[in-house]
C-alpha cells in the first residue's frame, strides 16, 4: 500500500452508547495539498480533525504522517498547527506572546523566536501589532493572530476548524482568498473542516464531502460540484432541481430516461443504471426560452431579484423548477408569463437509488 | 413600535428605597454606632462614659495580647484561603469535567453544607476531631500515630473546619470563571507543544484568576470574621479577633474596647482585601478586562 504524506486509514470513532461518529474513513492527503472536509453538522468532520490533531483517540484505524503511525502520539508532539473556530487566543498574553507561545514551548532562543514572531505576523499582515492584547483587536485581526500562531511553529500540517465562521460575509470572502494564497506560498499541507460549501470550493485542491461519518465523495471542487456522485453531494453543494424519472434504455454513452412528458438523453460514465432515478439539474443550467420552444413549457410562479441574478420558480409538467438567469440588463419574463425551458443533455445527471422528492 | 416609557426622575430612588432603608437600618446605623462607641471611654466602676478618646485604640495597638490575636487571625485566614485555593480549584475542574447527571449531583453535594447551620456543622467536626473521635481512631488503628493528634482546641482543627465551611464559596467563584473560559484554549496550548500541566498553568489558570481572586476575598473576609468555628473548636486556647471581641462585650462588659477591636478588624480586612485586589488586578490586567 503506497502511503501519501498524511494518511487516514479505516479511521473509526465510536462514543459510549455505541454512537458511531466516524465510520472507517480513508483519506490520503498529498504534501502541500489543501483538502476540505465538507459536511453538515454531525457528519463527523470535526471528530475526524480531532483524531488527526490527537485530541480524540480513534476507536480503531490509524493516522500516518510521513509513513509513521502517529495514532498514539500526544497532541503536543504531533507538530500540527491548529486554528480554532473561536480562535482560542490567550487573552492574558499579547499578540507577540500568543504567536511566540509555541516557540517558547520548543525552547527556542529569544532572538530567534522574536524574528520568527515578526515573520509570522508579517505573513498575516499584522506587523507592528505584537504589543497589543487580543481584546484590542477586531475579529478579522484576531483571526489573523490565530493563523500566525499556528504557522509560527512551522508545523507539518495545518488544521483549520471552521476558522471563518465568526467573520462577517465580506471579510470571510477576503480571508478565503488570502488564506489560499498564504497556503500556496508556504506549501503547507492543510485540512479544513467546514460546513460552508463556498469556503470549501474557493480554497481547496480537493473536497471530501462527508455524510454520516463517511466520505460521500472526494474530488476537485469542480468535479464535486459538476459531477456529484450522489444526491446528497449534489444538494449539499449549491442548489439543484431533482426530477423523478425512469430509465427506459441504456445506450453506449447515454441513458434514455423518461421523466414526465420528456425523454432525456443523459450521458453517463459507463456505469449501468436502471429503474427509478433522480434527474439532477442545477438552476444555472436551466435556461429560459420563448413560449413553444425549448424542451418543456412552463409558467413563471415567482421571480426574485438577487442583484447579479434573477431567481425564477417555474411551474411545469416536471414539477416546480428553479432556475437562475444572469442579470445582463435584458428584458426577462414576468411573473405569470408562459415560457419555454431548455437544457443541454450534458447538464443533466441521473443518480440512481434515490427517490426524487424535489 | 411600543414606546419604552422614560422613568420619572427619582423613580429609581423610590423603587430602591425599601432595600436602601433596610441596608441603612441594619448595617450602616449599627456600624456607625459601633464606631462612635469605640471612641467612648470605659470605667470598670461606672461603665461607659460618653466623650471622645483614642485610649481604646492605643490600648489595642500597643498591647501584645491583642497584637498576637490579630496576627493569629491573619495567619489563620491566610491558611484557610490557601487551602481553599489548593482544594477548590482542582475540585472545580474535576466537577466541570464530569458528565451531565454527575456534575449537577456533586455540585449539590459540595454546596449542601451551606444548607446546614454553621454551629451544627462545627459540632459535627468536633465529634470527628476529638481525642476519641473518628479521625484519631482511624489514624491510630492505621498506626500513623501513637498519641491522638490534638485537633480540638488547636489551630489545626479550626483551620480544617473553617476550610470545609468556606470551600463552597471558592468553588462557586471559580466555577463561574470557568464557565466563561473558551474550552478550546487548552487544546490550543496543547497543539502548540505544551504538556497538559504546562497548558493548564500557562493558559487555563491565569484565566481563572478573577474567580480565584473573588473566591479568596470572600473566604479571607469570612474566616477573618468567623466566630462560631473558632469559638467551638478553638475554645479559649485559640483566641481570634471575633472571639476576643465577644469576650470584651459579654465577659468584661467593656463595650468600647470590643467596638474598637471590631472596627480595627473591619479596617484590616478592607486594607488587605483592597490591597490584594489592586495588586492582582494590575499584574493580570488583561484577564480582568476581558
Amino acid at each position: 500500500m503506497t502511503m501519501s504524506f498524511l494518511s487516514l486509514r479505516a479511521l473509526t470513532k465510536t462514543y459510549p452508547g455505541n454512537v458511531q461518529v466516524v465510520r472507517g474513513l480513508d483519506l490520503d492527503v498529498a504534501q502541500g495539498e489543501f483538502i476540505s472536509l465538507l459536511g453538515p453538522s454531525g457528519c463527523g468532520k470535526t471528530t475526524t480533525l480531532h483524531m488527526v490533531a490527537g485530541f480524540a483517540n480513534p476507536t480503531s484505524g490509524h493516522v500516518f504522517l510521513n509513513g509513521n503511525d502517529i495514532s498514539g502520539v500526544r497532541p503536543e508532539k504531533r507538530d500540527m498547527g491548529l486554528v480554532f473556530q473561536g480562535y482560542a487566543l490567550f487573552p492574558h498574553m499579547t499578540v507577540a506572546q500568543n504567536v511566540g507561545f509555541g516557540l517558547e514551548m520548543r525552547k527556542m532562543a529569544r532572538a530567534q523566536a522574536a524574528s520568527r514572531i515578526e515573520e509570522a505576523l508579517e505573513m498575516v499582515r499584522l506587523h507592528g501589532l505584537g504589543g497589543r492584547y487580543p481584546r484590542e483587536l477586531s475579529g478579522g485581526q484576531r483571526q489573523r493572530v490565530a493563523i500566525a500562531r499556528a504557522l509560527a511553529i512551522r508545523p507539518q500540517v495545518l488544521l483549520l476548524d471552521e476558522p471563518m465562521s465568526n467573520l462577517d460575509a465580506k471579510l470571510r470572502g477576503e480571508m478565503h482568498v488570502e488564506m489560499r494564497a498564504l497556503q500556496r506560498q508556504l506549501g503547507i499541507t492543510t485540512i479544513l473542516v467546514t460546513h460552508d460549501q463556498v469556503e470549501a470550493m474557493t480554497m481547496s485542491d480537493r473536497i471530501a464531502v462527508m455524510s454520516e461519518g463517511k466520505i460521500a465523495q472526494l474530488g476537485t471542487p469542480f468535479d464535486v460540484y459538476d459531477r456529484p456522485a450522489s444526491g446528497f453531494a449534489s444538494s449539499f453543494l449549491g442548489q439543484t432541481n431533482v426530477i423523478p424519472g425512469r430509465v427506459t434504455e441504456m445506450r453506449e454513452h447515454c441513458a434514455m430516461v423518461q421523466a414526465g412528458p420528456c425523454l432525456m438523453r443523459i450521458p453517463h460514465a459507463g456505469d449501468k443504471i436502471s429503474g427509478d432515478v433522480g434527474v439532477y439539474i442545477r438552476p444555472e443550467r436551466l435556461r429560459l426560452a420563448a413560449v413553444g420552444t425549448g424542451n418543456l413549457s412552463g409558467t413563471v410562479k415567482t421571480r426574485l431579484f438577487l442583484g447579479n441574478l434573477w431567481l425564477y420558480e417555474v411551474e411545469s409538467a416536471l414539477g416546480r423548477l428553479r432556475l437562475t438567469s444572469a442579470n445582463l440588463g435584458e428584458q426577462l419574463p414576468q411573473e405569470g408569463e408562459d415560457i419555454g425551458l431548455s437544457w443541454r443533455d450534458e447538464d443533466l445527471r441521473a443518480i440512481p437509488g434515490e427517490r426524487a422528492n424535489g | 413600535m411600543a414606546d419604552i416609557p422614560t422613568p420619572r426622575p427619582g423613580a429609581p430612588w423610590g423603587l430602591s428605597a425599601p432595600a436602601l432603608l433596610l441596608f441603612i437600618g441594619v448595617l450602616l446605623v449599627p456600624l456607625a454606632l459601633t464606631a462612635v462607641l469605640s471612641f467612648n471611654a470605659f470605667d470598670g466602676m461606672r461603665g461607659i462614659q460618653p466623650g471622645f478618646t483614642l485610649a481604646n485604640y492605643a490600648e489595642v495597638l500597643t498591647d501584645g495580647y491583642y497584637r498576637e490575636v490579630f496576627i493569629r487571625t491573619g495567619l489563620m485566614s491566610l491558611g484557610v484561603t490557601a487551602l481553599c485555593v489548593l482544594f477548590g480549584v482542582p475540585e472545580t475542574l474535576i466537577l466541570a469535567r464530569m458528565r451531565a447527571p454527575w456534575s449537577g449531583m456533586f455540585l449539590v453535594v459540595i454546596l449542601g453544607p451551606l444548607l446546614i447551620s454553621v454551629v451544627v456543622r462545627t459540632l459535627g467536626w468536633s465529634v470527628l476531631l476529638g481525642n476519641q473521635g473518628l479521625v484519631n481512631s482511624a489514624l491510630q488503628s492505621m498506626g500513623a500515630t501513637h498519641e491522638p493528634i490534638r485537633f480540638l482546641f488547636s489551630m489545626l482543627g479550626v483551620v480544617i473546619a473553617l476550610t470545609h465551611v468556606l470551600l463552597p464559596f471558592m468553588i462557586i467563584a471559580v466555577w463561574s470563571a470557568l464557565q466563561k473560559l473558551d474550552p478550546q484554549v487548552e487544546h490550543a496550548g496543547r497543539s502548540l507543544g505544551a504538556s497538559p500541566t504546562t497548558s493548564f498553568l500557562r493558559v487555563v489558570f491565569p484565566q481563572l484568576l478573577p474567580g480565584v481572586l473573588s473566591g479568596s476575598i470572600i473566604v479571607f473576609a469570612l474566616s477573618a470574621s468567623a466566630f462560631a468555628t473558632p469559638s467551638i473548636i478553638g475554645g479559649r486556647r485559640v483566641k481570634v479577633v471575633a472571639t476576643a471581641t465577644y469576650d470584651e462585650f459579654l465577659n468584661s462588659l467593656n463595650w468600647p474596647l470590643g467596638a474598637t477591636i471590631a472596627i480595627l478588624l473591619l479596617l484590616a480586612n478592607i486594607v488587605i482585601i483592597v490591597g490584594c485586589n489592586r495588586l492582582v488586578e494590575r499584574r493580570f490586567k488583561q484577564v480582568f478586562a476581558a
